[in-house]
């Protein structure tokens, strides 16, 4: 809401020296935020006066055009001046405003004496763009002399010539720009922020709403209103005889201006001065183009309306719809319709001040995506005392700027909702904010926002009963009561208080293990990344999905923000691989990057959650349907490497990315983790189907998967040949972390090593190998470590070598020869009888 | 060595004299220390110590002797042998303590050579800032509380206060699930962690909850649609407006150093009542004249806007099973990205999403 400095103060005797931006600061600190403090015209420099134009002589000029030789009276002080204007639309005896040698006008214009057209001319007759005032350049600036010059609010008054006309023009303002909370509706007028204005300095208030309006009577223009939910107050007025070629005064289009509305023509501009001056939004009618009475009903669904903004809209049976017996003529409180528009030949006005309620033309509003002034205002509450009051001034404006009459009638139909009374405890501002507002100081400041308050009990149990004003429906419980209290002493008061928190029980495991899972993964050279949870079947094509895949049943955006990207991410890889190849675009050529997010999996059935009451808490059963529906989000962690895993340099030669380095990742987790995953290959998408790990809990349950890409995943997401990923379910793994750790029981006796090497079918896993190997070596075994894998010619095809190098060691005593041989020969029997794996010698 | 003598030859063995005997020894000694490396000193030891060495021979010699000259001339032999062995070792260790010497000039390096071979990693600078925060409350006995980023609307809007016409809820943006009666929604702040909490817990309670958040924004240089927030509760006995400022101001000096206060300014969420603004002391000009009137970064305020926070509303308490009448609760929200950005100067909100690793590497794993 912008609110010109002169308006206010048209309402308000600020203490002399306010500056608009003492006064923006303590509307800051009451509740309303400076958004922007402008001063239009502040770089103009007079001397700027009034003119009375003696003579005008038209002098042809050999280029075609036409000057004015102008002899202007610019009163005692400046004397006459002899100046040469090129426009028309003056006559002798007209009131000009005259730039005199010296000014300086928006813009930087410096005005001297020059010599044109054979002439000297002294100065320089202004048209209202030269000002800044407005956007006409057709003429020049013709005044009114029956004004007062020392305001822009249209007082009446004398202007002479020499008078300094800038506060006339309304030149030199200064415009503070507020942000409006939507409880604060009121403040949406510039009754609201005067009223603001004069608590902030204790200042008194004068209300522009309070006019004497005439009683009501059946003579109105007749309205009916048959949806009295919606709009509890509809007011009429009517003027007739009014000239629709009047100008808007030039004081009132100034205001508008500032406000920051076009000013349009008079009958338009006054609806809108007086919905910015009270907060009331006001329609007009041409009343010549309405036939028969005004209905205010409910649209019937699928019912159209041609709205001004020339927009055909198909309406809801929720919408409010303002009728004539033509059908539709105005979705009501939101915007006219174009059958009725008032126009150039306007002479009869039928005025509308209604109240409607907020929450339809809030849902009507957003329907029809029409934000307008009016809907602004109405969504977030309107005084409904208003109309009569409004309807009145409109008629008034009218009449005094465009002539015509107030015919006799008065409409006004229903009647405002009941305000209903608040009761506080008066020591409730105090315990709240940790203040010491005594009960008299919380009255005081409720009774300068508007309130009736009256105080019952005693002093140790005092109840305030709080009537708040028609401008005020935000104020409707106690705590409402308090922040109005509150704001006023002021929150820079409130003192700094730590609260002794009880102790608590820290981190959860879960948070400190994900921490640590992140530190190791950095450790491990990995950068993390935070992608966004969006993506489209596109996407999961991309990754070679087949049509079936689980990962492709995703929970869908109703508004995404992209086409392209719909719906919400069952797999973490589509994002890191794009990650990736940004990277790689950008010239990193190997990025290795993580992401830890949840993934949103649909529930069966695709449940919906029910919107319980909220004035009670919800029982275990209401509550267990809401949470039941919200889908299942397991926290994933993905890792996507490319490029080499060890760069090349004076060492020598580099290491690319290898399936072993993703798999690697999850079993670092685990490490960190203390969980036992196994690894077995399987073929999975996005993966290479024989570089493929699947990584299971100890109890067999799957977790992930990691390897190699697929070559037509790579080439589909433009990222590196042999690109590398994993993805596993992170909150399986935390949740599969061993309570406690137990202390190893360490053997000091000497360790006893054997290796073998086996041979055996090249499709036989290593680790199932090595499975077989300790189970076959017993007890006596320490360890069991894969060192070297052959194939070729020596060991044949379809066939290779295996090398472990086996520990063995014994608690109690030094293990003999012959006990490591037996234990040695046991493993590769076993390994034999299983495998058929044949040791080399 | 050759078996005793037992037929007794009485001619003198000439190199079992003592004056032989020194002659070797000296001439064994000379060699010794004319060895100028452990190759040469090898040689000497075959020549002056082996078995045809001329000590050797001489020991040989012993038994040629009548008995009662055998006990001198080997204790001759044997000390002179002693004597040349021990100049040997003595050597050896000299002329070995020099090769390492050479060696190890041999063997320097260029230790500015760089080791860049494996790979840096780090962590997002968000996930260090939302922990930091995290310790920040753990260490004043707070919790941290974690909830689902699809949210069901009523934990999201109306156990918040925001019933369905709230024109809150325009403000916010919302991403809406399908289908659009389905109750669902990505969550727009962290505040349904809130409600979730005093749902499953009695108070007292005291909880950060941190976490990503949605509104419908378009990416740009200060706007991002998925971000992240950090949100506090406190529901207790005798909470007020006070211990909200006290932790803010508390969080602020944690955050951002010391001296670096709050302000507040009333504001409106309908899920506080009363509601305030959170302002910080600008940490440019920390609002002092001169300074403050030319600063950029508060634009001649003085103060940077932080976050909102404000009294629980009891409607709040309410839905969510709080007894109003005998808790008072707080809360507060700050977006954590604006946070890095105040902290760390990051200037464009989409070095934070785009995930380019020399954003992220710059920052390594503490950003303190």
């Amino acid at each position: 809401m912008r609110a010109p400095l002169s308006w206010i103060r048209e309402y308000v005797d600020l203490p002399a020296g306010v500056t608009a931006a003492d006064l923006a600061h303590r509307l800051t600190a009451l509740g309303l935020k400076l958004e922007a403090l402008e001063s239009p015209g502040a770089d103009v420099e007079g001397p700027l006066v009034a003119g009375r134009v003696l003579s005008a002589v038209d002098e042809p000029q050999k280029n075609g055009k036409t000057i004015r030789w102008c002899q202007v009276d610019c009163g005692p002080e400046h004397g006459e001046h002899g100046i040469v204007c090129g426009a028309h639309n003056f006559t002798d005896g007209d009131l000009v405003v005259v730039s005199l040698p010296g000014a300086v006008l928006p813009g930087g214009f410096a005005i001297s004496a020059r010599k044109t057209y054979g002439h000297v001319s002294d100065g320089m007759i202004c048209s209202a763009k030269e000002l800044g005032i407005g956007d006409d350049h057709a003429g020049i600036l013709v005044l009114d002399p029956a004004l007062d010059p020392s305001t822009n609010s249209g007082r009446r008054g004398d202007v002479k010539p020499g008078d300094p006309v800038a506060d006339l023009l309304g030149l030199r303002d200064d415009v503070i720009e507020l942000e409006i909370n939507p409880d604060r509706a009121y403040a949406l007028s510039l009754r609201g922020i005067a009223r603001e204005a004069a608590i902030a300095y204790g200042a008194p208030f004068r209300d522009p709403a309070v006019r004497a309006v005439p009683t009501p009577n059946g003579e109105g223009y007749p309205v009916r209103v048959e949806a009295p939910d919606g709009c509890p107050v509809f007011a009429t007025r009517s003027v007739v005889g009014f000239d629709p070629a009047a100008p808007t005064p030039r004081w009132m289009a100034r205001r508008v201006q500032l406000a920051g509305m076009r000013p349009i023509s008079l009958a338009v501009d006054v609806t809108n001065y007086v919905m910015l001056e009270l907060g009331n939004p006001i329609h007009g009618y041409d009343g010549d183009l309405l036939a028969g009475p005004i209905v205010v009903r409910r649209a019937r669904e699928g019912e159209t309306i041609t709205t001004l903004d020339d927009v055909t809209r198909t309406l809801s049976a929720e919408d409010l719809l303002i009728t004539d017996d033509s059908g539709p003529i105005g979705l009501a409180g939101v915007m006219g319709g174009q059958s009725t528009e008032l126009s150039a030949s306007t002479t009869r006005v039928v005025i509308e001040a209604a109240h409607f309620e907020a929450a339809g033309i809030f849902r009507t509003a957003r329907r029809h995506r029409l934000h307008t002034e009016g809907a602004k205002r109405w969504e977030r509450g309107v005084d409904p005392l208003l109309p009569a009051y409004a309807a009145d001034r409109v008629a008034h404006l009218l009449v005094e700027h465009g002539g015509g009459v107030i015919t006799e009638g008065v409409t006004y139909v229903g009647g405002p909702p009941e305000q209903k009374v608040v009761t506080a405890p008066a020591d409730l501002p105090a315990r709240v904010t940790g203040m010491p507002i005594d009960a008299g100081t919380a009255v005081a400041h409720l009774r300068a926002v508007g309130c009736t308050v009256t105080s019952h009990g005693s002093a140790a149990d005092e109840t305030l009963t709080v009537l708040p004003p028609t401008w005020r429906p935000d104020l409707t419980d106690p705590y409402d009561l308090v922040e109005e209290v509150a704001r006023i002493v002021g929150y820079t008061e409130v003192p700094s208080v730590l609260p002794p928190a009880p102790p608590g029980r820290g981190l959860t495991r879960s948070q400190r293990l994900r921490r640590r899972v992140g530190f190791a993964l950095a450790g491990a050279g990995l950068v993390e990344v935070r992608s966004w949870p969006f993506l489209g079947q596109g996407h999961l094509d991309r990754l070679g999905l087949p049509a079936d895949d689980v990962r492709r049943g995703t929970v869908r955006v109703a508004n995404p923000l992209s086409e392209e990207a719909p719906e919400l991410a069952t797999t973490l890889l589509p994002a890191l691989l794009d990650t990736v190849a940004r990277n790689v675009g950008r010239g990193t050529t190997s990025p290795a990057v993580f992401e830890t997010a949840p993934v949103f999996l649909p529930t069966p059935g695709r449940l919906k959650a029910p919107i319980l009451r909220v004035d009670r808490r919800p029982t275990e059963t209401e509550l267990e349907t809401v949470l039941a529906a919200v889908p299942e989000q397991p926290l994933h962690l993905a890792a996507v490497l490319a490029g080499e895993r060890a760069a090349s340099g004076w060492w020598g030669k580099g290491r690319p990315v290898s399936w072993a380095d993703a798999v690697q990742v999850v079993r670092e987790v685990a490490r960190v983790l203390a969980v036992d995953v196994e690894v077995a290959g399987a073929a999975r998408e996005p993966w290479h189907p024989g570089r493929c790990a699947e990584i299971r809990l100890g109890g067999g349950s799957v977790v992930g998967h990691a390897g190699e890409l697929h070559p037509s995943v790579c080439r589909a997401y433009h990222v590196p040949a042999r690109t590398c990923a994993v993805e596993v379910d992170l909150g399986l793994l935390v949740a599969a972390a061993p309570a406690a750790a137990r202390a190893p029981r360490l053997s000091t006796y000497p360790v006893a090593k054997e290796d073998v090497a086996l041979v055996v079918d090249a499709a036989l896993p290593a680790e199932t190998l090595a499975q077989t190997l300790r189970e076959g070596a017993g007890e006596l075994l320490e360890s069991v470590r894969l060192f070297d894998v052959w194939t070729g010619e020596q060991v044949g095809a379809g066939r290779k070598s295996l090398a472990f190098a086996l520990r063995f060691r014994a608690p109690d005593r030094t293990l003999t020869e012959a006990e490591t041989s037996a234990a040695r020969d046991a493993a590769v029997a076993l390994a034999a009888h299983r495998h058929g794996a044949v040791q080399r010698a | 060595m050759s078996a005793p003598n037992s037929s007794y030859d009485p001619v003198e063995v000439t190199a079992l004299k003592a004056d032989q005997v020194d002659a070797m020894v000296s001439a064994a000694l000379a060699a010794v220390a004319a060895a100028r490396d452990l190759d040469g000193l090898k040689a000497v030891r075959s020549a002056h110590a082996g078995d045809r060495s001329p000590l050797a021979l001489a020991n040989r010699e012993i038994g040629a002797l009548p008995p009662q000259a055998r006990k001198d001339a080997g204790m001759r032999v044997g000390r002179a042998r002693s004597a040349v062995n021990q100049a040997l070792a003595a050597r050896a260790v000299e002329l070995e303590a020099e090769a390492e010497a050479r060696m190890l000039v041999e063997e320097t390096v260029d230790v500015t050579l760089p080791w860049d071979r494996e790979p840096r990693g780090a962590r997002h600078p968000l996930t260090t800032l939302q922990e930091l925060v995290g310790d920040v409350f753990v260490a004043m006995g707070w919790e941290v509380a974690e909830g689902p980023e699809l949210e069901a609307e009523w934990l999201n809007f109306d156990a918040l206060n925001l019933g369905p016409d709230h024109p809150a809820r325009t403000m916010q943006d919302t991403f809406w699930l399908e289908p659009a009666d389905g109750g669902l929604v990505l969550r727009t702040h962290t505040s349904p962690v809130q409600a979730r909490t005093m749902l499953e817990r009695t108070p007292p309670i005291y909880v950060v909850c941190p976490g990503r958040v949605f509104r419908t924004d378009e990416l740009d240089a200060t706007h991002t649609p998925v971000f992240n927030q950090v949100e506090g509760l406190v529901v207790d006995r005798g909470i007020t407006m006070a211990h909200l400022k006290g932790t803010l101001d508390h969080f602020a000096e944690a955050m951002f150093g010391e001296g670096i206060t709050t302000r507040f300014r009333p504001s409106y969420f309908p899920f506080t009542e009363p509601s305030a603004e959170v302002d910080l002391v600008c940490f440019v000009c920390r609002g002092q004249e001169p300074a403050v009137a030319t600063c950029r970064t508060c634009k001649g305020e003085g103060w940077i806007e932080w976050g909102g926070c404000g009294v629980v509303n009891p409607r709040v308490l309410t839905a969510c099973g709080v007894d109003a009448e005998t808790y008072t609760g707080f809360a507060f929200g700050m977006g954590l990205e604006r946070t890095l950005m105040f902290r760390h100067g990051v200037g464009d909100m989409r070095d934070l999403v785009e995930g380019d690793v020399r954003f992220t590497e710059a920052f390594g794993t503490e950003i303190s």
